[in-house]
């Protein structure tokens, strides 16, 4: 190992593994920290197939996926520690000292630049306010998982999911498979969190009910989950009173949504956008720190990995571009229609040619026309005959002719006919 | 017409489906995937599945095991009844078939994962050494003092 990196890389998932790859590619040294003992990041526990399909235009499980990055890794020059935690992080003189902690002791490394690939986590059952005791039996969909896919032990016999994000569809059919019974699924939100695709093939092959504008109020049970208590709730997700029903199961796993893991971005005071819960960007991924760079589900909560590997791409060749230099930045303007907008930045010092923006709807729209404009002038115009909040959007833009200058706003509106 | 979601790719296009006397028609397809996709829909459902499967190696309790190419919907537990019957003692590399031609499917079922050949020596060790070692601690040690 070197004392003096041109790329340090946290996080060795899907996001870390691609961006180092990319920046060895790019002829720069590079060091890739990975705190589990294992390469591959969450991908190791998603068995299910889906993956690839545009990167590599075959339908990969999460393994498949991540060990041909890992096979790519292997042919380059790229330092790799696991078991590996970065403790603190200190900028200075243009400089980035890393401490580190693993089974060797504890190190410093230095850096030229960074990559945050820190990816998320889910949110727990503290953070959605289910009332009741605290038995065992409640897991995130991610930890039933990795019981039942990294440790072949099935967390629960009879369960209910709260949540209908791509992970609780997935590990309904995953338990189905593997014979526990799925109550069912419920969604505090009127419209399901998870990607259409997945109920169809998760719920409705299995007989799975999904109950829209239901939630969890309740957990009963000592030592085991015993049962839930289930309510309706109105529009703005408040529990009915007079609606309760109990459900008699041993298992409540949670699919409540998923937070950008951030806190080493945060030690470096690298602003947070509120929207995406990650590091505001320009378009190369970099954060408000000069050098830093952030990108996968650290950024902003894909739906899709082969958009973690090319954000990835994208952030490590603005780490190996990297010069310092000066930023003119224009600020990037969504309208209230959109959930959020990366990156929310254009530096117009930075190549321009070809913007990757990744974009979701606030609401399930219809006959949607999102509108690029500046000063007054429309950039791109591009209609979608529908838009649904779980699917995320991708749009390549050319604004080397758009005439931005510094402090300009660059807006984007989203017009479309509410369901 | 029926109405059928796509779930070939991310796209979960919404197709409808007409069937007449010269077979089916499908709209609402953005590539034609889609049609295949409704066709077996309407004939013979088709799926892929993905599972876990028992190992004898204590660091890696299970590899994650996926049919090679879809099987009928309907036999997708009769596959897993399979699946879950095999204990993977080789170190299989990832794409390495676990069971070939699962029942007479014309599909195998191999493995996603080389998480095994990449096992490093000292844990290579398949369990049932270990297993024996125990068993003979158990008759070593007086009946009653195992259980506490």
């Amino acid at each position: 190992m070197k004392t003096l990196y041109d790329v340090v890389i946290i996080g060795a998932g899907p996001a870390g593994l691609a961006a180092a790859v990319r920046c060895d590619e790019k002829g720069k040294s590079v060091l890739l920290v990975e705190r589990e003992a294992r390469l591959g990041g969450i991908l190791k526990q998603c068995i299910h197939d889906g993956f690839g399909l545009i990167r590599f235009s075959e339908k990969l499980s999460g393994p498949e996926y991540a060990e041909r990055y890992i096979d790519m890794l292997k042919e380059t020059k790229c330092d790799v520690t696991t078991l590996t935690f970065v403790t603190d992080i200190e900028k200075k003189d243009e400089l980035f000292t890393l401490t580190l902690v693993s089974r060797e002791g504890v190190f410093t490394v230095q850096s030229k630049t960074l990559i945050l690939a820190t990816g998320c986590r889910e949110r727990t059952a503290k953070q959605v306010n289910i009332h009741g005791t605290r038995p065992a039996g409640v897991f995130t969909a991610g930890t039933a998982q990795n019981l039942t896919n990294l440790l072949g032990q099935l967390p629960t016999k009879k369960c209910v999911i709260l949540g209908s994000g791509d992970i609780g569809l997935i590990m309904a059919r995953r338990l189905t498979l593997e014979g526990a019974k799925v109550l069912g699924v419920y969604e505090a939100k009127s419209t399901p969190s998870g990607l259409t695709r997945n109920i169809h093939q998760c719920l409705h092959d299995y007989n799975i009910p999904l109950y829209l504008s239901h939630t969890v109020t309740r957990v009963f049970g000592e030592d085991r989950l015993t049962g839930v208590e289930i309510s309706k709730v109105d529009e703005k997700m408040r529990p009915i009173k007079g609606t309760e029903s109990f459900v008699e199961c041993d298992g409540l796993i949670l699919s409540v949504g998923l937070i950008p893991e951030n806190e080493l971005a945060e030690r470096l005071s690298v602003e947070i956008d509120p929207k995406t819960k990650g590091p505001v960007c320009d378009q190369s991924l970099m954060t408000s720190v000069p050098g830093v760079f952030s990108c996968g589900n650290a950024l902003h909560v894909n739906d899709l990995v082969d958009y973690v590997s090319e954000s990835a791409v994208t952030a490590a060749d603005g780490a190996c571009a990297y010069e310092g230099v000066a930023e003119k930045l224009a600020a990037v303007a969504p309208d209230e229609n959109i959930a959020y907008i990366v990156p929310q930045k254009i530096d117009l010092s930075k190549d321009m040619k070809e913007v990757c923006f990744y974009f979701r709807s606030r609401d399930v729209l219809d006959k949607c026309k999102l509108t690029f404009a500046a000063n007054g002038k429309t950039i791109k115009e591009k209609k979608y005959p529908f838009l649904r909040p779980p699917e995320m959007e991708r749009l390549v833009l050319d604004l080397s002719e758009a005439g931005l200058k510094a402090s300009d706003k660059l807006t984007v509106t989203l017009e479309g006919e509410k369901k | 017409m029926k109405k059928l979601v796509c779930i070939v790719c991310p796209n979960s296009c919404e197709l409808e489906i007409t069937q007449n006397e010269n077979g089916i028609s499908v709209s609402g397809n953005k590539c034609k995937r889609g049609i295949t996709f409704a066709t077996d829909e309407m004939t013979a459902p088709k799926r892929t599945i993905s599972s876990v499967v028992k190992t004898a190696f204590d660091a890696v309790p299970v590899l994650p095991v996926r049919v090679s190419a879809e099987i009928p919907k309907e036999r997708i537990f009769d596959v897993m009844n399979e699946i879950n019957h095999v204990t993977v003692k080789k170190r299989l590399k990832r794409g390495d078939v676990v069971i070939k031609n699962v029942l007479s499917l014309g599909v195998d079922v191999i493995a996603t994962s080389g998480v095994l050949s990449e096992l490093p020596e000292e844990e290579k060790q398949a369990k049932k050494p270990r297993a024996k070692k125990a068993a003979q601690a158990k008759k070593a040690a007086p009946a009653g003092k195992a259980k506490k």
